[in-house]
């Protein structure tokens, strides 16, 4: 507190500038044991290996982007880009920047080759410095191009990859009672940021967003916790806000025939450019939170299909045993009703299509009429959208009994390029290469 | 974002060499015989100067810390009145600070944790002022720049006792008429007239800054009146008051002698100007003439930037080619709102125009950030 009072007879300008390098001491020194201040010694990649379990390093670099089949972080901030230039170079040079930036970032290295510190005095940092300090926290950054980036709303091809584009990205259809905002949705690129540490998140995005500036401009964000799924069978299942675990039947990372099968784009599939990659949808999908909230347990599993407790699906015992459809209850009605969400939602009732979800809550705040603001912001990755979202959703959309409780308010489609193999590959280059 | 890396890595160069000063014009002189460069010592307990004693001129600091706390390094002249400081020394690390030094009798400080009085030390500097090896080109830039500053004031002065008479007049129409073009000429060097702080809240100071104690005037007062309720049948003292404000303004800005890294950071706070206060429609809330500053503000930035132009050409001329092209993208984006002479009004603008707006100067700041470290190599 003295830092703060020693500067307050400054002038205003000055005083944030200084109270933030101030803070940002103060941050630093909190590290018992840790040499204060010296943000290139903390965030260094040498270090970085010296970190496990959540405060580690995800490799950056693969055959697939990481932040897909990585078990799922705690928290998110996802981001979706307009294109704002019109040369294909400065869009090029961006992703090149990027790629270097989240190679470093993911690594637990500052954003830039100068760091937030230890630059010229008179030049601002190449990184925004919050993450001082701060361990990788398995910070992943994932990286999809929208379809509006092949084409534009006038139909113009802007970059010359109109040709390239993936039938698998064609646009999702209106599904009932879809309440989307425009402003919140599409996109031309996105960028999720998924990390133990939402102040790791947080800097990776704010530091691609200002070396974007003038390429791109954020278009909406959303700031997400508590992972509602698991993407590994090493990770329990979490509970969405509804209080229900969600993401039982996910697919996960060992799944690896599934996987191919399901998740990753296939040379077969048409777009050479996206083999290896996978599709991305997010819906954000806000909760009626006080409704459901007034809503009986029996009402509530009802309409989930599965104990709120355990997970089980309605007339088995344990999370993991497979739904029964066609057990009846003692009135002759099924046990998992028929509008129920696991019955409509489920592979066996679906074709055999599955998701990997890595959705997270959200809440924003509260609405103005005292209701929280909340609920979930949806993630799923998958091989083909046409074959297994959109055919899900248009169940689920028509007949879930959730969907008094629900209202779908934001709407994104991605095509996730495959993973950066090495130092000189770059997000985009199987596109534009 | 290329050029970036490059200021920066030179500037780095430039810290690894020790004993060396980074900008140029300065290699023929003796090291340490000349006393211009010294060295400092800082510990969580000790701040070690090696010389007491200076002759006037540039002087270049190297603080080396260490410790094991964060450090600064300030020199102080009579009243602790800040001569040059270089904050944020983290420990192990060493970093510099140039500061021009007239014959005189200073103190320097560390402040390791970055608070309290710090570890002083007093500090002798006698001589003749040698003036810092001349860069012809920045030297050039601060005179064209005092031209503009020396133009637009003279023009602010007219501007404005024309809109005091009006106001003073009764008329509410001419006042309206004028209050957007007297106040584009105070935009457009509204980081000078700002660095007279006492001043800039009487002449400019939105009704929120107001302290406690404080009359509400200036402008925005004027504006509030014209454009809420019409009446300015007692406005006639506050329209005194602004000119005489703007007078004394005028004349102290006039005798301001800007130094090229002020004109670099100028050009930076004018475009933040336009991003948080114009593009939001905050500063002109009653009139909603916001796009008028908007344009002032963007025109003084390109100013600030012209004088420094020939500078930046020799030293960063990828930076210039950037600047060029963002400033024009800026201008016509700007220049769809036009309106006649003038600029539509902000409420005009859909939240999609504000957008793009918005996304045009944020593309602009960013190399217009660049600026004052190509100028301080």
């Amino acid at each position: 507190m003295s830092e703060q009072s020693s500067t307050a007879g400054r002038g205003r300008r000055r005083l944030s500038r200084r109270r933030a390098i101030t803070l940002a001491g103060v941050g630093v020194a909190g590290v018992a044991g840790v040499a204060a201040g010296a943000g290139a010694l903390t965030r260094d990649g040498d270090r970085a290996a010296a970190y496990d379990g959540a405060a580690g390093a995800v490799p950056f670099h693969g055959e697939h982007q990481a932040g897909i089949t990585t078990p799922a972080q705690d928290r998110l901030h996802f981001v979706a880009f307009d294109v704002i230039t019109k040369d294909r170079d400065r869009l090029v040079a961006m992703l090149q920047e990027w790629t270097a930036a989240a190679a470093r970032m993911t690594g637990g290295k500052d954003a830039g080759v100068i760091g937030a510190v230890g630059g010229m005095p008179e030049a601002p940092p190449d990184d925004t410095g919050e993450a001082l300090g701060l361990p990788p926290s398995q910070l992943t950054l994932t990286v999809g191009f929208g379809a509006t980036l092949f084409r534009d709303a006038q139909g113009r091809d802007r970059f010359g990859i109109a040709g390239r584009r993936p039938a698998a990205l064609a646009d999702l259809p209106h599904f009932a009672g879809d309440a989307l905002r425009p402003e919140i949705s599409g996109g031309d690129l996105c960028v999720q940021a998924c990390a133990n540490d939402p102040q790791v998140a947080v800097h990776a995005i704010r530091n691609l967003a200002r070396i974007g500036m003038g390429v791109v401009s954020v278009r909406w964000s959303q700031l997400g916790f508590g992972r509602t799924s698991s993407t590994s069978r090493d990770q329990a299942t979490p509970r969405n806000l509804f209080g229900f675990k969600d993401g039982t039947a996910n697919l996960k990372a060992e799944d690896a025939g599934l996987l191919r099968e399901q998740l990753w784009a296939q040379p077969e599939d048409g777009a050479d450019w996206m083999t290896g990659g996978s599709y991305l949808v997010t819906r954000k999908i806000r909760m009626q939170i006080e409704t459901w909230d007034r809503s009986s347990l029996a009402e509530q599993e009802q309409i989930v299909g599965r104990t709120k407790g355990s997970g089980a699906p309605l007339g088995r015992r344990d999370e993991f045993d497979e739904p029964d459809f066609a057990a009846k209850g003692d009135d002759g009605q099924p046990v998992i009703a028929v509008d129920s969400h696991v019955r409509l939602a489920h592979p066996t009732q679906n074709d055999g299509a599955r998701l990997l979800r890595r959705g997270y809550n959200y809440v924003d705040g509260s609405d103005g009429l005292g209701r929280l603001d909340a609920g979930l912001f949806f993630m799923a990755y998958q091989r083909d959208p046409r074959r297994q979202f959109v055919p899900i959703q248009t169940r689920l959309a028509r007949n879930d009994a959730m969907n008094e409780y629900l209202r779908h308010v934001s709407s994104g489609l991605f095509a996730c390029p495959p993973g950066v193999r090495d130092a000189a590959d770059w997000w985009g280059r199987t596109l534009f290469g | 974002m290329r050029t970036t890396r490059f200021l920066v890595l030179a500037a780095v160069g430039a810290l690894a060499v020790t004993g060396v000063t980074a900008c140029g014009g300065k290699d023929d002189q003796p090291d340490a015989g000349a006393g211009n460069t010294v060295k400092v010592k800082a510990t969580d307990s000790v701040c070690e100067v090696d010389v007491t004693e200076l002759d006037a001129g540039q002087a270049t600091f190297t603080v080396t810390n260490s410790g094991s706390k964060v450090n600064e390094f300030y020199v102080y002249a009579a009243g602790d009145r800040v001569m040059g400081e270089v904050e944020n020394i983290a420990p192990g690390l060493s970093r510099e600070l140039r500061v021009e030094l007239p014959a005189g009798t200073y103190e320097t400080a560390c402040k390791p944790g970055m608070s309290g009085r710090g570890i002083r030390g007093a500090l002798k500097v006698s001589g003749t002022a040698a003036t810092v090896a001349p860069d012809a080109a920045l030297t050039e830039a601060t005179a064209s720049y005092q031209r503009y500053v020396t133009s637009q004031t003279a023009a602010l002065l007219t501007k404005t006792e024309e809109f005091v008479t009006a106001v003073k007049a009764g008329d509410v129409a001419k006042a309206k008429a004028l209050y957007p073009v007297a106040r584009t000429y105070w935009e457009r060097i509204e980081p000078v007239a700002e660095s007279f702080g006492d001043l800039d809240p009487k002449i400019d100071g939105r009704e929120e800054v107001i302290e406690e104690g404080m009359e509400f005037t200036g402008f925005h007062r004027i504006e509030k009146d014209l454009w809420t309720t019409g009446d300015i049948s007692k406005d006639g003292p506050i329209a005194d008051r602004l000119l005489v404000d703007v007078k004394e303004i005028v004349t102290r800005a006039n005798a301001e002698k800007l130094t090229p890294l002020q004109l670099a950071n100028g050009a930076k706070a004018l475009l933040d100007e336009v991003a948080s206060g114009k593009i939001t429609g905050e500063e002109e809330r009653y009139s909603h003439t916001d796009l008028w500053d908007f344009n002032a503000n963007l025109e003084g930035s390109k100013a600030a930037v012209a004088a420094l132009r020939p500078a930046l050409e020799q030293r960063a001329p990828e930076l210039v080619a950037q600047l060029d092209k963002e400033f024009a993208n800026v201008e016509a984006a700007l220049g769809k709102h036009r309106d006649g002479d003038g600029w539509k009004l902000h409420t005009q603008l859909s939240k999609a125009d504000l957008k793009e707006l918005s996304d045009s100067i944020n593309a602009l700041a960013e190399p217009v950030s660049k600026v004052a470290a190509a100028v301080a190599r």
